[in-house]
This record gives C-alpha cells, sequence and structure tokens, in this order.
C-alpha cells in the first residue's frame, strides 16, 4: 500500500533521532504517494503485444503478476547478459568508491539514499550475483547477494522510474559505468512483466498506432498547425502554407509531437515554420512519422526500434533527400546512438547537404539525420539570415542543456551560438550544472505525469536552484532548451522553485528575431505580447 | 536586551547543533551529504538550510522584520514540502531552536534574570512555527494547482481539437465560428 | 559485520599460513605448490573473466559524451571528451587509467568562508591515484626476484623510490604510501556513512588483503630482514620451473607470500577485475561517430511496425477530408 500523507505518532517521536540503521538491503522500498506514477492499463499494452497487459497498480499490494514471474525476470536478465557487454560489465566492475553517489538529482533533491546511482544499480546487481555470481550463489548476503522476492521486485520498480536516464552519474564513474544503461535494462524487466506505467504506455500506443504519442490524427495535426499559421500571419503578416506527407520533397522534418501540442512547444514549432518559409526549403511534415520522441526508448529496445522505424521508412516512401529533426532531448540521443543501428542503414538517402549555404553535415553522413541547431547555426554562420535580436529583448535568457543531447551526442555549442545571434542578454548558469554536468530536469523518461509531481519537483531542484541564482543575479526570466520534455515540465519546475522565469524552445527565440521578406512591422512575438519596445504603441 | 548579546556570542554553536538536529531527520547516509557537501549547487538542499537558518537566526536577534522572515523559511519549507515527509515532519525542525538556546544558556539563564527575555523569544519562536505552516500550505497547494494546471491545459488541448474533429468541414466552419475559436495564450496557467 | 567478516577472514589466513608453516612445517605447499595453484587461477580466471565479458556484443555505440560533439567545422570539439576519432579514445583512455581522469572531475575547489576547501572528493581521486601507481611500482620492484639480473629500468625505477635515503635498507616511499592509501580507502568506507551503506564484504576485504601484504612485507624488509638470497633464489626456481626450498627464510615470508597468492586467487572472482573492466567500457572506448559511421548490432533482428499502409487505411477519410495525399484514393 501507498504511505499516506500523515504521520502515526510514534513516527512523530523519532523525528529528532537518527533512523535506525539497517542494511539497504533489508529495508523494503516504501511506496510514497504522488512520488510513483500510475500503472499500466492493459488495452495500451495490447496494442504493442507486450505481456502480461493488465490494468495494474503500484499501490496495490497484489500486481497481478504471471505464475512464474521469477523465472521470467531471470530468463530475461541472462539474455540480456549475453546481448550487451555493457550490462555484463556494469553489474561486475562496481567498486563501490561513491565517487557517483552524489552526483543524481533525485538523491541531492529528495535525499532518498536508494537514489544514489550506485545504489539503485546494487538492486539489480544483488540479484544477479544471487543467481548467476559463483560468490553469491554460495555466500549470499555476505556478497551481496539477495533473493528475487516480490519486496526486491517492488523496490526495483520504485527505484527504476525513479532515475531519468540522464546519464549525469555516468560523467563521473572512474569506469563509466551508466546507471542509465542498467536502468534501461531493469526496465525492460518490468515489461517483462507487464509493470509499465500509464504515463508511458500510453504514449508508445498512440505512437503506434497513430504516429505521434499524443494521439494527434492526421486531420488534428495539420489543424493544430494551422492554429498557429493563424497567428503567424497576425504576427508577421505572412501566410504560410507547409505540405503535409508530400513526395518528392526535398527534406522531411521531424520533431517531437508535443510541439504540436503544448505551450510552450507550440510557439517553437512556429519558429519552425517561419525558418522554413523564409527560406524556401523544400520540405514537408508527416503525419506518419509525426514523433521525434521515442517513449518505447523507456520500455525497452525492441519498443525503441519499433517506433523509430516509422522515420526511415517514411523517408523512403516520400522519396526525401535527407531529413532534418527538431528539438528534442532523448529524441536525438536516439537518433545519435541507436537510429542508424537499428533501422539503417539509410542508403536510400543522400548524405545531407544545406540546400541554402551548401555546406555538407559530415557528422551526419550515414543517418542522414541533421540536428535543427546544427542547420541553423550553419545558417547564420553565413548570413544566410537576417536577425534583429532586439525583439528578444524583453527576455534575459539562460541555456539548459537537455541530458541526452549533452551526454549522449554533446550537441553543446551549435545552440548557444544561436542564441547569441537571435538574442541580447544571455548568462550561464553556474559552470558545475550546464554542459556535460547539466541537472536533469527531473521529468525524464516518461516521468512527466502529474501523479509524481512531488517526485518531480525535488528531482528538479538542483535544475532549479541553477537557475534561480542566475534569476537573482542577473535578472533571468527565461530558461531556453531544445528539448520537448523541457518545454513541458520546466514551467511547472520554474512556478514552484523560481516564479517568474518562463520556458522556450530555441526556435521560438529564432523566429522571434528572423526578419522575414515582406513581413509587416512586428508588434508582437510569437506568445501574441507585445514586443519590448512597442508597448507603448500597442 | 541582555538576551540578544548572549544570544550573538553563541550563534555559532546555536547554529550548528540547530542544523545538525534538521540534518538529522535525514537518513544518515543523506545526512552526511547533506553536511559535507558545501558546493551550493552540488548540494542545493544542505546549503539552503543552513544559509536559511542562519537568515532567520539573525532575524530573530534584529526582531522579525517579517517580510523577510517569510522569504528565509521559506527557503527551508519548499524544500522539505516535497520531500518524503508529513506535515508534522517537514515542519519539526523549529522548535528544537528552543531547546538548544536553553541548553546553550543554561548557566546563564539560571544566574540572571532573563527569563522574561526567553519567553519573549520562544513565543517569536512559536510565531515562526505558525508562519513555516502557512507556507508549508501554500507550498503544497501549489503543488496540487500545477498538478491540476496541466491536467487542464491538456484537456483544454484536447478539447479544441474535439471540436475540430467533429465539425464537418472543418476548416471553414471552424473559422466562421467565433466563439470557438479560443485565443492561444488563454491556454496557459 | 561486513567489516569484521573481512577482517577475521584475513586474520584466520595470516593465522593458517603461520601455523602452516611454523607448526607443520609445510614450506613447499606455500612456497610452491600454493604459489602455482594461485597463477593458475589467476591466469586461467583473468582470460575467461575477459572473454566472458568478449563474448556479450556491444550492439549500440553509448559513449558517454562529456564536450562538444565534432559537427560543423567552425564549431570547435572536444576531441577527448568527445571523441570521433581512435586517437581520441586512446587518449580519453589513457587520461582514465594513468590519471583517473573522471574521478578528477569529482574535484571541485570551493569558497567556504572565504578559505578555500577541497571536498572529500579530491582526497579520493588522490588516495586512489596513490594506492594504484604505488602498488604498480612496487609490483614492478619486485621483478628483481625473478630475473637474473636486475634490468636498469628497474634500478632505475628503485633509485627513485628511495632517493630520501633514510634507513637501512633505504626506506622506500611506495611503501609509505600504500599502507597509507589502503588505510585511507578503509577509514573512508567506515567513517563517510554514504560509502559505508553502499559498501559490501567484498570490499572490505580486498582492502584488509592488501593491508596484510603491504604490511608483511615491510615487517620483512626493515625489521625481520628475511633472508633475501633465500628469497630469491625460491622465487627463480619458481620461473624457471625447479622449484627449490631453500633453508632459513623467515616465516613471515611465507605469510607474504601466502596472502599475495590469496590475492592473485581472488582477483579473477572479484570486483578487483576492474583494472581489466575498465578498457572494455563502452560508455568510454567508443568513438561518438555513429551518425557518421553506422554501427553494427549483431543481433539486431526485424521487428512488428505499424506500417504505412496500415496506417493510411485507419485514416485515408480524414486525410483526404483534411487535404493530406494519399497512396490509395
Ligand atoms: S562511481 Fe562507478 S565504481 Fe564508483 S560507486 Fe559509482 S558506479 Fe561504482
Ligand atoms: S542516470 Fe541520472 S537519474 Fe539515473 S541514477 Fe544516474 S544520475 Fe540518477
Amino acid at each position: 500500500m501507498a504511505t499516506k500523507f500523515t504521520a502515526k505518532p510514534d513516527e512523530l517521536s523519532k523525528i529528532d533521532h537518527k533512523p535506525p540503521k539497517k542494511g539497504w538491503m533489508d529495508t523494503p522500498a516504501e511506496f510514497k504517494e504522488h512520488t510513483f506514477c500510475w500503472g499500466a492499463k492493459g488495452k495500451n499494452l495490447n496494442i504493442v503485444d507486450f505481456p502480461n497487459a493488465r490494468d495494474w497498480s503500484p499501490a496495490e499490494e497484489d500486481w497481478k503478476l504471471p505464475e512464474n514471474w521469477q523465472e521470467i525476470v531471470l530468463e530475461g536478465i541472462k539474455d540480456r547478459l549475453g546481448k550487451y557487454r555493457s550490462f555484463k560489465l556494469f553489474m561486475d566492475i562496481c567498486v563501490r568508491c561513491g565517487a557517483c553517489a552524489d552526483k543524481c538529482h533525485f538523491f541531492i533533491g529528495g535525499g532518498d539514499p536508494k537514489n544514489m546511482p550506485v545504489l539503485r544499480a546494487e538492486i539489480l546487481r544483488s540479484i544477479y550475483r544471487k543467481y548467476f555470481t559463483a560468490s553469491g550463489k554460495m555466500l549470499g548476503k555476505i556478497a551481496g547477494a539477495r533473493e528475487l522476492t516480490l519486496d526486491v521486485l517492488k523496490e526495483l520498480w520504485y527505484y527504476y522510474y525513479q532515475c531519468t536516464e540522464c546519464r549525469r552519474c555516468s560523467v563521473f564513474c572512474p569506469y563509466g559505468i551508466d546507471q542509465a544503461e542498467i536502468t534501461m535494462m531493469g526496465r525492460e524487466l518490468t515489461n517483462l512483466l507487464g509493470l509499465n506505467t500509464d504515463w508511458i504506455s500510453g504514449p508508445v500506443a498512440n505512437c503506434y498506432m497513430k504516429g505521434n504519442h499524443l494521439g494527434l490524427e492526421p486531420h488534428t495535426i495539420t489543424s493544430s498547425v494551422e492554429f498557429f499559421l493563424d497567428d503567424i500571419e497576425t504576427i508577421t503578416g505572412i501566410r504560410i502554407k507547409p505540405t503535409f506527407n508530400r513526395k518528392g520533397a526535398e527534406i522531411l522534418f521531424v520533431t517531437p509531437s508535443g510541439d504540436l501540442f503544448a505551450d510552450p512547444g507550440t510557439y517553437t514549432a512556429m519558429g519552425y515554420l517561419m525558418l522554413f518559409h523564409e527560406l524556401g526549403l523544400d520540405y514537408t511534415w508527416s503525419t506518419y512519422a509525426s514523433e521525434g520522441g521515442n517513449f518505447g526508448f523507456f520500455t525497452s529496445n525492441e519498443m525503441a526500434k519499433r517506433l523509430n522505424a516509422k522515420i526511415y521508412a517514411e523517408a523512403k516512401r516520400l522519396g526525401v533527400k535527407w531529413i532534418i529533426g527538431g528539438e528534442c532531448g532523448h529524441m536525438w540521443r536516439v537518433i545519435n546512438q541507436y537510429m542508424d543501428t537499428w533501422n539503417g542503414p539509410a542508403d536510400f538517402l543522400e548524405e545531407p547537404v544545406s540546400p541554402i549555404t551548401g555546406t555538407k553535415f559530415e557528422n551526419a553522413k550515414s543517418t542522414k539525420m541533421v540536428h535543427i541547431a546544427e542547420f541553423t547555426a550553419d545558417l547564420i554562420k553565413n548570413g544566410k539570415l537576417k536577425l534583429d535580436p532586439a525583439r528578444n529583448d524583453r527576455l534575459k535568457v539562460t541555456w539548459h542543456d537537455s541530458c541526452n543531447t549533452a551526454r549522449g551526442m554533446g550537441i553543446l555549442d551549435e545552440p548557444r551560438y544561436v542564441l547569441r545571434n537571435v538574442c541580447n542578454h544571455f548568462y550561464e548558469m553556474p559552470e558545475d550544472t550546464i554542459r556535460e554536468k547539466t541537472f536533469c530536469c527531473g521529468s525524464g523518461t516518461g516521468l512527466n505525469a502529474s501523479e509524481n509531481m512531488e517526485l518531480r519537483m525535488r528531482g528538479g531542484f538542483p535544475r532549479a536552484n541553477a537557475v534561480k541564482y542566475v534569476r537573482d543575479n542577473y535578472g533571468v526570466n527565461m530558461l531556453a532548451n531544445i528539448c520537448a520534455i523541457d518545454r513541458a515540465t520546466l514551467n511547472a519546475l520554474m512556478e514552484y522553485w523560481a516564479p517568474d522565469v518562463s520556458v522556450c524552445g530555441l526556435h521560438e527565440l529564432v523566429g522571434n528575431a528572423l526578419v522575414m521578406t515582406g513581413e509587416k512591422e512586428r508588434t508582437q512575438d510569437l506568445r501574441l505580447e507585445p514586443l519590448h519596445g512597442k508597448e507603448a504603441e500597442e | 536586551m541582555k538576551l540578544n548579546s548572549l544570544l550573538a556570542d553563541k550563534k555559532a554553536s546555536i547554529l550548528e547543533k540547530w542544523f545538525d538536529v534538521i540534518i538529522e531527520s535525514y537518513p544518515p547516509d543523506t545526512s552526511n551529504f547533506l553536511k559535507n557537501q558545501s558546493n551550493r549547487f552540488a548540494n542545493p538542499a544542505g546549503s539552503a538550510i543552513s544559509q536559511g537558518i542562519e537568515n532567520i537566526f539573525d532575524e530573530l536577534l534584529r526582531g522579525l522584520n517579517q517580510g523577510n522572515t517569510l522569504q528565509f523559511l521559506d527557503n527551508i519549507v519548499r524544500i522539505r514540502a516535497v520531500q518524503d515527509f508529513t506535515p508534522s515532519q517537514a515542519l519539526s525542525f523549529i522548535f528544537p531552536l528552543k531547546r538548544i538556546i536553553r541548553e546553550e544558556l543554561t548557566v546563564e539563564i539560571a544566574g540572571s534574570q532573563l527569563s522574561d527575555e526567553i519567553l519573549a523569544l520562544e513565543s517569536k519562536i512559536d510565531d515562526l512555527a505558525l508562519s513555516a505552516f502557512d507556507i508549508y500550505m501554500k507550498c503544497r497547494e501549489k503543488i496540487y494547482e500545477i498538478k491540476a494546471n496541466e491536467v487542464k491545459s491538456m484537456t483544454f488541448r484536447l478539447l479544441q481539437m474535439a471540436n475540430l474533429i467533429n465539425t464537418e468541414g472543418h476548416e471553414s466552419d471552424f473559422k466562421g465560428n467565433d466563439k470557438l475559436k479560443i485565443k492561444r495564450g488563454e491556454v496557459k496557467k | 559485520m561486513r567489516i569484521l567478516f573481512s577482517f577475521f577472514a584475513v586474520i584466520a589466513l595470516v593465522l593458517s599460513a603461520y601455523a602452516g608453516v611454523k607448526i607443520a612445517n609445510l614450506q613447499f605447499l606455500f612456497g610452491v605448490v600454493i604459489p602455482y595453484i594461485a597463477i593458475t587461477i589467476f591466469t586461467l580466471g583473468f582470460v575467461y573473466r575477459v572473454l566472458k565479458w568478449g563474448s556479450s556484443p556491444v550492439p549500440f555505440r553509448i559513449p558517454t559524451t562529456c564536450g562538444q560533439q565534432k559537427s560543423l567545422p567552425w564549431i570547435k570539439q572536444n576531441r577527448i571528451e568527445n571523441p570521433s576519432s581512435i586517437s581520441g579514445v586512446i587518449i580519453r583512455m589513457a587520461l582514465e587509467a594513468l590519471l583517473f581522469r573522471s574521478l578528477f572531475r569529482n574535484l571541485k575547489t570551493q569558497l567556504k568562508d572565504g578559505k578555500l576547501v577541497y571536498g572529500e572528493a579530491k582526497w579520493l581521486w588522490l588516495a586512489g591515484l596513490a594506492f594504484h601507481w604505488s602498488f604498480l611500482i612496487i609490483f614492478v620492484r619486485h621483478f628483481r626476484l625473478f630475473l637474473q639480473s636486475t634490468p636498469s629500468f628497474i634500478k632505475t625505477i628503485e633509485g627513485l623510490d628511495s632517493f630520501l635515503q633514510v634507513g637501512v635498507p633505504l626506506l622506500y616511499m611506495t611503501d609509505i604510501v600504500l599502507l597509507g592509501s589502503v588505510t585511507y580507502l578503509f577509514l573512508r568506507r567506515v567513517f563517510i556513512p554514504q560509502v559505508k551503506y553502499i559498501s559490501l564484504a567484498a570490499d572490505y576485504f580486498p582492502l584488509f588483503l592488501i593491508f596484510g601484504i603491504a604490511a608483511s612485507g615491510v615487517l620483512m624488509r626493515y625489521f625481520y630482514k628475511v633472508d633475501i638470497v633465500g628469497v630469491k633464489e625460491l622465487a627463480m626456481g619458481l620461473v624457471i620451473l625447479k622449484p627449490v626450498i631453500p633453508q632459513g627464510i623467515g616465516v613471515i615470508f611465507y605469510i607474504h607470500l601466502f596472502l599475495i597468492c590469496l590475492l592473485f586467487a581472488y582477483f579473477p572472482l572479484s570486483k578487483l577485475m576492474h583494472m581489466a573492466g575498465v578498457f572494455l567500457s563502452p560508455t568510454r572506448n567508443m568513438v561518438n561517430n555513429s551518425r557518421m559511421v553506422r554501427h553494427i548490432n549483431p543481433w539486431n533482428y526485424p521487428v512488428h511496425v505499424h506500417t504505412y499502409e496500415e496506417y493510411e487505411n485507419d485514416f485515408r477519410e480524414k486525410m483526404k477530408k483534411a487535404g493530406i495525399p494519399v497512396e490509395k484514393e
């Protein structure tokens, strides 16, 4: 049962004392309200043929597991040990030096010791030792081995759905042990038992059937975009006419569907539309491959591959030459490190060359997919855009590096270059909290539900704390990023920790600064708010 | 104001003890981290607490400036409001200050006429606790509000799209119907 | 409990060596048989473990990138922390293996109350480095026992190591450093609650073992002064596979040797394998070029996807109405 939000009298009297010291192996996980997501619905699991599909709730005693669930998990571990050197190695070589212990935002912000990355890993390692190592089989607990009981399974679930696979721990580990990788394995195991969350399995099912996480059907996508076009017309006087599923376009554009759905992602989408229009780019959107993100990545490698397959399939069907990808974090980890391996080779595409500047994107010559920040940075560098950064003068901007793009790709300076060219006030957050050491928003890997708000708030605290610092010192009022999940969740985080800081995508700022041919004099920004210095005329 | 100068003398050790008591409400593995990691970005919670109590203590001596004190309390309470504590546990950090002060000043209290001043101070600390409770409630309400807003804006969008879906030949119809055209921006909180 | 278990395990092992040699006169067992067994276990075990890791493929290219990627030519790439070439990886790995680059990342100086302070992290890095390097140097120094004539580089190392020129025999700094750093690594496991919380018996045991080895070695060299000629004779005998047991080598030598054998035999069974593992770690030893060169997953298999055709069948009417082109009218 989930722990309720009141103290029992005997808990109260304990407050001033250190809790009795028990080893972590003997302290089962307590399911605290507001820290975990609702369980998956059977119908969503069925859509993608996941095992043990049924409605379930983590808070209930009975998880409705199959009879032989232990066997399934152990088989699953064995299978993955054989498939992933990373997994096997990371199970074996941790020396428990503790260097990673205080690097996790959930530990820093929340203080639960099992959120230390090393301990998160030990939860799975203890099972591994018991069933897969000689010493664990013989010595048991003294060798750090544990029987796979229901309590252990629940503990695994609870803490593996409190890891955002941000890889920050991996940066500091002397052997590069990456808890994100171990969490992926752990989550795959839970998925063998149908133990997914609603917030992940829903979007996965949507994406599978309808092409995007939000389940937007084709006509809804076009009308969503119509909305933006109306607003763009209001702002600039220009009517843009993008195309959908158009065969023979040069470029396919794929972005996370969140950008079509919720503010402030929508403003970023407007930015894309304006930029491409201004360039006269021969490109098309797709309603079938209408999702850049990949919640499948938070369930299993196979599911992620199934969802990702649509991008190349659609590129092939439409006969485009190459692909541009919008602003998203985990989407780019997937594209950078997985897509080509899963669904390549993309030999039906051509090596990407910018039609505007002629620049060859050498670094994407195999995937044939270019990050929009790379694309735009190249345009600016070659002087192809007319920009008026003063239109963003109302904003004092800081930059949040998303975990995945920072530690699973390394796109750090391209967006900064763009940012410096489209706005005049840019302030970095403190050094320990950006670039490869960036702090997570606390809501990645499908943890951006509402029911676990408390977890999100504490997980995002280290990030918010750094934002607060630049807010207090430089008056920063805008947190820019290239991640759809950030745009969907940082707002909430800011509202709690640093009110008066808003959140935006990079290309919203580009859209604001972009001087378009034939536009009327702008008085509003993309949010339909008066431009700096234009208030009087309003 | 003899008490104040005594307190000012003992400030360092009072704060240290107070900090320790607060920190001890966390699991030992965590408390060590909160205590020893002094980088304010690597350890935002620990530094907010140590900064916070120092400021609050200074305010107490200076005679509580409402606005300031609330801000300092807020910095601590806001964190504890999302940290797995029950409400009583989250706010329990204020009361030990009374005990600590009495312990620190045992000798001085016994040998002089401080009891009135002590009582006055203690009632100020009680006031602190009450304010902290207000803040705590505000934080929790905020969380629920954020939650509700997320759900609301999502539902709103869905409805908005459903409208489109249900309108035959939606584009023209929709355009003509101004009531349906909800201005973006209203979608925001 | 976890500490005591490991401690007494090591004590018991020391005593058994003592008893075995002093009372039961099992010099041959402890001086010849066990060393051969230990070396065999070590070699086979080590190779087995590495092969076992190697037998699992690396399906994806998953380096943890810690700097700017290679992209546009005018954007300065961090070639080491985000390597796009083998040479970058080699430097990255070398920094990792030789200087513990990632642990060093922990190191942050902070201004606290106007003073510069260093966190515990710095000490971990320093002690780790001191420990591993002094261990390595001591290990290399021991080669003189196995070689007919001492090569000059070993003499150089010895010379540097004892440059303080104190004591008879000359004091090796690494002996002190090793003992000191092992002690530190042990104490931090005991006194830092986080680290204590995560520590297993398997973390204490090797520390005690290595402490025992270093301590017995120091006793032997500086205090009991065992018969070094005899030791060399024994060592040479082992190497040329004509084992001899010279008379008059003190029991402390056998204890030292026994603990070393244990360490060797224990090595492949334990986390000590991180020595080899660090070179295999895919988050560190891979090039971040998966957008440039396709990485092959040997077990990549076809999966079910929802095809465009199925999608269009679901939505054809709606698509047409919205003016989206379709394949089949
Ligand atoms: S830093 Fe690496 S080796 Fe050290 S405890 Fe963490 S995972 Fe283990
Ligand atoms: S990957 Fe991120 S969230 Fe997961 S344990 Fe490591 S630091 Fe924490």
